[in-house]
């Protein structure tokens, strides 16, 4: 595939347009408007979006940040909402009532709250059905819009209004879900984890496989949020390299089943380098707590570790 | 079209709502039967007693050809512009719909000329005009989208009305917002929903045959609610009682009830009436226990006294 990312960016129009209210420094935005960047000029998209920061942010009435069709329906139902669209749409061209040559795109977004706790039965029904579109989890590890209260998403020992680090407990108390591993195991013809890392040169190429494989597709991007995760707005892009050298978010996609691991750092940093900068972790750096970076550290590494092998196996 | 029962509805109250506010004229046969809990999944009311003020139209059915002629006039009646809201067609749960009856069909050529084609001004998979299905819709203007809807709610009473006629065209059979069954010369008066109308009617025809003036009102349009035409229908009886399928557990009466009776005082008609709670999770609903409310009714216009217009009939023991 070739391409050149700065004309891309300079010269296809976004869809995804400025004017909407998300924060200063959080990670939806940019993400959302990379991915819509890879729908071909010329191809429609229909956006189907979860409750959440997003919807609320930019598409205010009389007011939306989409320059394509877009619908919202509630929390839990994005990803069946899309599904319903484009069974409709499949009808319309069955019919005659769409023309042949016309080219609709299916997108869904949702955060994590709406993605790995809420609409989770939502989402796997849309994907076993075999619908032709793209499902994308912009995972912040909290219900933000609401909050910050803790979700399946959030690591443990993060600090949230619902898991809060104190005297009595250290935080959330329990592991992350594997989202992306679960809707691997529902042995889709595309399924990635990426972030708006560098160039973005990541993000865009799985963007454009995911919106362009046909039948059911999943990105999960990661989307760091200055407001829950406590980083200064200017350091969005730092966060999410670190998250990645680190292999806290490893960059990876499976095709037809097969694991590629898309970026290794060619030096593994310690996961405190991911987790100082972010005032959700702080109490993990007092003195008495270091069995909690430890604790943090052998679960990235064996996660890291699992993924190195079903990228071997692979092979 | 989709189609729904008991806790199948109550899980997507949430949808209910959003599907009507969003102006989609779904239509979707709702087989009533009891709401969870405990599990019961026999018939009564309460599954669209929970849903009356959802923006729904709401079509109620004595029978299995009423359920399919409904069916076939909701899409007209849903789809037309002065209304496009969703509609439901409800019959009563095993009672009408695990029952075979004969029903005349029309031929499929003919039915599928009557319903049309559904052509909306606008939608959601049009490219040629991307739009926002389902905004954040704030301070400044839900109320004003609410408004829209209550308007297209009391624009559908005309629509069904005319679609009703064009149908009576087409089949010879009549319907209109509900049925009046001897209630032209009737002293006493029941009204009710679903199949609890057909036996009504025997028991009518039983009384009309010893000389009781007896009648019955049958609602079939329940949203819209025709409250002034019932009103009116209703001004010349001299008791009522309104059975509904579904415990309001508000301490003062069923939903059917107070819709009637505060339809009649804000039309300025007084007339004892009194309320029954009946046939909940499938209890059978016999003659007898409708020959039951219309003595009831006898000794109401002896008295002209109602000492409790909050009733059960039915129920085993009141413990």
């Amino acid at each position: 595939m070739a391409y050149n990312l700065k004309e891309i960016v300079a010269n296809k129009p976004p869809i995804f347009v400025s004017g909407h209210r998300m924060c200063a420094g959080c990670g939806a935005p940019v993400v959302a408007r990379m991915i819509m960047r890879a729908l071909r000029e010329g191809d429609h998209a229909v956006v189907s979006n979860a409750t959440g920061c997003m919807e609320v942010s930019t598409c205010i009435y009389p007011y939306n940040s989409w320059d394509c069709s877009y619908i919202h329906t509630a929390f839990e139902c994005a990803a069946a909402t899309c599904s319903g669209a484009e069974a409709a749409y499949k009808a319309l061209k069955r019919k005659g009532k769409i023309q042949e040559d016309e080219h609709t795109k299916f997108i869904t977004f949702g955060g994590d709250g709406g993605t790995y706790d809420i609409g989770l039965q939502s989402l796997s029904g849309a994907m076993e059905r075999g619908h032709d579109m793209t499902y994308v989890c912009y995972d912040n590890g909290a219900y933000m819009n609401t909050g910050i209260q803790r979700s399946s998403a959030t690591p443990k020992f993060a600090d949230t209004t619902t898991s809060p680090a104190g005297e009595v407990i250290p935080g959330k108390m329990q592991v992350r879900k594997d989202l992306t591993q679960i809707m691997a195991s529902h042995h889709l013809p595309y399924v990635a984890q990426t972030a708006a890392m560098a160039n973005f040169k990541d993000l865009y190429e799985k963007s454009e496989k995911a919106i362009y494989t046909e039948g059911p597709t999943f990105l999960n991007v990661f989307s760091p949020c200055p407001r829950g995760w406590g980083y200064p707005t200017d350091e969005l892009m730092k966060i999410n390299k670190l998250a990645v050298d680190t292999c806290y978010w490893p960059l990876y996609e499976v095709v037809d089943g097969k694991y590629k691991i898309t970026y290794k750092p060619a030096k593994k940093l310690p996961i405190e380098e991911f987790l100082r900068p972010q005032r959700r972790f702080k109490h993990m750096f007092k003195a008495g707590n270091e069995w909690m970076i430890e604790e943090f550290q052998k679960e990235v590494d064996k996660r890291w570790e699992e993924l190195l092998r079903l990228e071997g196996l692979s092979e | 079209m989709t189609a729904t029962s008991s806790n199948g509805l109550a899980l997507m109250w949430e949808m209910i709502q959003i599907a009507s506010s969003l102006r989609l004229p779904i239509v979707m046969p709702l087989v009533n039967r009891a709401i969870s809990g405990p599990l019961n999944i026999h018939c009564d009311h309460s599954d669209a007693m929970a849903i009356r003020d959802s923006g729904w139209i709401m079509l109620f059915s004595e029978n299995n050809q009423e359920a399919y002629d409904n069916l076939l006039m909701a899409h007209r009646i849903g789809e037309h512009e002065d209304v496009m809201l969703p509609v439901t067609v409800c019959q009563d749960g095993f009672i009408t719909s695990h029952s075979i009856e004969n029903i005349e069909l029309l031929e499929d050529d003919v039915a599928k000329k009557f319903v049309g084609e559904y052509t909306p001004k606008h939608y959601l998979l049009n490219s040629k005009e991307p739009i926002s299905v389902g905004p954040m819709d704030l301070q400044a203007y839900l109320f004003e989208h609410k408004y829209q809807e209550a308007n297209a709610m009391r624009n559908a009473k005309n629509v069904i009305l005319e679609v009703s006629k064009d149908f009576e065209k087409l089949t010879g059979r009549t319907y209109s917002l509900f049925e009046k069954y001897k209630l032209e010369d009737a002293e006493i008066a029941i009204v009710c929903m679903n199949s609890t109308a057909g036996t009504t009617k025997v028991v009518v025809d039983e009384l009309r045959n010893k000389g009781i003036k007896a009648g019955l009102l049958k609602i079939r349009v329940y949203r819209p609610f025709p409250a002034e035409e019932i009103a009116k229908a209703l001004s010349n009886v001299k008791a009522i009682a309104v059975l509904d399928r579904a415990d309001s557990l508000n301490a003062c009466g069923g939903a059917l009830f107070t819709d009637v009776t505060s339809g009649m005082f804000v039309n300025n008609s007084y007339i004892p009436t009194v309320n029954y709670i009946y046939g909940i999770g499938g209890r059978d609903t016999t003659a007898k226990d409708i020959e039951g409310v219309y003595n009831d009714l006898i000794e109401i216009v002896k008295t002209g006294k109602v000492d409790n217009p909050y009733r059960y009939f039915g129920l085993k023991n009141r413990s």
